[in-house]
């Protein structure tokens, strides 16, 4: 009897709405887990606005957070033992994130690492079975998506067919009951800002891909939301206009100032337009840092390989001294910990040594390997060569002119340099 | 210099070669053409011809003669404009109710998951298997006045004395929405199933409640179904003639049946002819009203 009462609500829930009421109705609530971890001021860092990332500012964009922030000012996000399991499979595992107000950050993982997940549970499309939430001081785990009052920019933008382009801008404003003539005046606005003026009486279906992307953005930002996400929005563009549009997205955002959670799984994408970066694998935060940091310093395996070209040698560890093949290794920093180590080694801070001249310094490692192949790229060269151990290292080199006389052939033996700072160790754990 | 003698040449070429697809394409073409030309040949024969002999028996009198009786009769009695007018009530009464059974029935439907709403799809369209006129003769069991409906509503104390289902406009509809709501059903399911949910996302993202986000944004884009399923029902109602002649007993008579009445008793090959001609005449007429707005709204739901 109770079965069919209940399955009579689940009917009237899909007769007058749709079916995101049903999850509401039929889900008991999840507990909001209130901080459950000792107290967070410990890792609560203090709010740095500022942070020029040299990433992000070698691409001409003003990475500038200082900019005016929207009417209601940023919100931060406080995410705290965040926890989603769909069977076994954990697509977030106790995730603990702060985005801090007016950041742009991004999630940037592998295909089903959760990144989606934990921006959908952002959105309030999919509620977390654990885990506690916070708009600025408000817990959202429990707010159904439309009262969330957050712009989302969706992967496939989700333009309403069956609307013009101002009608679509319009909609928030609609449904938030503004009058018309400031709606119109809010509409041009927005569209102006994706520079897009003129264009609200077009159909959607007149539109090119890249038009559609800067709609469906303009939609998200015209009702002045706190907070911006936006889902993989440019993976549906070609190459050129991906990035052009990556500089566009971030001095909107500079110019904005809104808080914005950017997925993607491009990490040249997410280099060029965060102010940090959250790197994610098996639902867990692997490394939380700066376009910088994460490059230069990667916490574990999983993020030198995710992000960049390496190739990783193993090292043992002893008396506080890291050495490879019994060569002992000057390195910027061992790491703490007892876990086992690899040097990581990117192609293009490897040096080709000439002249034995560089050797000399002491700040430098060397190693000796022999040359299986060249390619000469023009402005710059990739050389495949091999360790004394079999280990292949790629070396990739800009070309000079004093220089291309004497690139190595196939087959000689020569000698790769690494400076001390680039002498990188990581954990072999997290792969 | 060269740079200008390239482009005449090229353009040449060009044109030789655009004599020789041209052929090709006329070839294939006429090929193709051929292919579906049995079925030309047989719509022929069994569609064209005997709607062309139906339209020119209508302009036959009783003698033999060319005349216009058949259609003046139509003009002047106004027997046959009250039937007109019955045809297209009932019609229209049965394709409203089908909507108002039919749309929730479908959303919810289209809400379901895929394989649960594909088994719930069989039961829609297990009807179709049945003959139309058994189910009509079922119809005619279970409303009659000692019928199983009756008996029933009597025994829960809904009403105290049989009251009259059948042979009248009620048991004509009953019967008729019952054989409609699959043709509405499956149009109106198949729009529903194509909207992304995405929107519904994004509208809900957007601040629309539920309620919000199905009036705005739901329903606008299923309109194209909807219209095309109730185009359908309404169509196949203004000439439906077994189920009205059955459960109207009659008393609803549509123009189905008076083509069948003029030529089972009077013999009379010209009117129903010109029935028939003038029911054709107007179902065209509206499709083709119909298709107009249909397209214009196709046109505004199309595109992802």
């Amino acid at each position: 009897m109770e079965r069919l009462s209940l399955s009579g609500v689940a009917f009237l829930m899909y007769f007058f709405g749709n079916d995101q009421t049903l999850v509401f109705a039929g889900q008991s609530c999840a507990t909001p887990f209130s901080m459950g971890r000792s107290c967070f001021s410990d890792r609560y860092e203090r709010f740095v606005l500022n942070e020029m990332t040299p990433a992000a500012s070698s691409t001409g964009s003003p990475a500038n957070s200082q900019a005016k922030t929207p009417a209601g000012g940023a919100l931060p996000i406080t995410i705290r033992d965040a926890t989603k399991a769909y069977g076994r499979i954990f697509a977030l595992d106790n995730v603990d994130l702060d985005v801090r107000s007016g950041e742009f950050l991004t999630l940037l993982g592998p295909s089903g690492s959760g990144k989606t997940t934990l921006l959908m549970v952002l959105a309030g499309f999919t509620r977390p079975d654990y885990g506690s939430i916070k708009f600025g001081e408000r817990e959202i785990v429990r707010t159904p998506p439309h009262k969330r009052d957050l712009g989302m920019v969706f992967q496939n933008y989700a333009l309403f067919p069956h609307m013009t382009v101002a009608a679509n801008v319009a909609f928030p404003l609609k449904l938030r009951g503004v009058s018309k003539p400031e709606m119109d005046q809010r509409v041009e606005q927005a569209l102006e800002t994706v520079q897009l003026g003129g264009y609200g009486e077009r159909r959607i279906d007149q539109l090119s891909g890249g038009q559609r992307q800067r709609v469906a953005l303009a939609r998200a930002i015209v009702f002045e939301p706190r907070i911006l996400l936006m889902d993989e929005p440019l993976s549906a563009l070609d190459k050129k206009l991906r990035e052009q549009m990556q500089i566009e997205l971030r001095r909107l955002h500079d110019k904005l100032g809104m808080t914005t959670v950017y997925v993607t799984h491009d990490q040249r994408e997410a280099l060029t337009m965060s102010d940090r970066i959250a790197v994610i694998n098996h639902g867990r935060v692997m490394q939380l840092g700066t376009p910088n940091e994460i490059y230069e310093r990667p916490a574990n395996r999983f993020v030198a390989d995710f992000i960049g070209e390496s190739t990783f040698l193993p090292v043992s560890v002893q008396d506080g001294v890291a050495s490879f093949g019994g060569q002992a290794l000057k390195v910027a920093q061992l790491p703490r910990g007892d876990h086992e180590l690899l040097l990581m080694l990117r192609p293009e801070r490897l040096h080709l040594v000439t002249n034995g001249e560089e050797v000399r310094d002491s700040a430098v490692n060397a190693f000796q390997a022999q040359v299986r192949e060249m390619v000469y790229q023009g402005d710059s060269f990739l050389m495949y060569t091999e360790l004394e151990d079999g280990t292949e290292v790629t070396v990739r080199g800009m070309t000079r002119r004093d220089m291309v006389s004497c690139l190595p052939a196939i087959g000689d033996a020569v000698q790769l340099a690494l400076h001390s700072d680039d002498t990188v160790l990581v954990s072999a754990e997290g792969a | 210099m060269s740079d200008l003698a390239l482009p005449t040449s090229s353009s040449s070429l060009a044109h030789s070669n655009q004599q020789e697809l041209k052929r090709d394409a006329r070839q294939e073409r006429f090929v193709l053409f051929s292919l579906c030309s049995p079925a030309l040949l047989l719509v022929l024969i069994i569609m064209v011809l005997p709607v062309g002999w139906l339209f020119w028996l209508s302009f036959l009198g009783e003698d033999g003669n060319f005349t216009l009786e058949n259609y003046q009769r139509m003009v002047e009695s106004k027997s046959y404009a009250r039937i007109f007018r019955n045809t297209f009530e009932v019609s229209l009464l049965t394709t409203a109710i089908c909507i108002l059974i039919g749309y929730p029935l479908a959303y919810f439907l289209s809400q379901l998951p895929r394989r649960t709403a594909n088994l719930c799809m069989i039961t829609v369209l297990l009807p179709f298997w049945t003959s139309l006129l058994v189910r009509t003769y079922a119809w005619l069991v279970l409303l009659q006045r000692r019928g199983l409906v009756n008996e029933w509503g009597m025994d829960i104390g809904l009403w105290d004395e049989p009251i009259k289902l059948v042979h009248n406009l009620t048991g004509t509809l009953i019967g008729m929405v019952h054989i409609m709501l699959p043709f509405l059903i499956l149009p109106v399911y198949g729009s529903m199933r194509a909207i992304d949910r995405d929107y519904l996302k994004a509208a809900a993202n957007l601040g629309a409640s539920p309620t919000q986000a199905f009036w705005r944004v739901f329903f606008p884009l299923s309109l194209p179904g909807l219209f095309a399923g109730s185009l359908i029902v309404f169509v196949l109602c203004l000439g439906f003639f077994v189920t009205p002649a059955v459960l109207g007993g009659g008393k609803v008579i549509m123009v189905s049946m008076r083509i069948a009445t003029n030529i089972e008793l009077f013999f009379n090959w010209g009117a129903a002819s010109a029935l028939g001609v003038v029911l054709l005449v107007l179902t065209l007429a509206i499709l083709g009203v119909a298709s107009r707005v249909l397209r214009f709204d196709q046109i505004l739901g199309r595109g992802h």
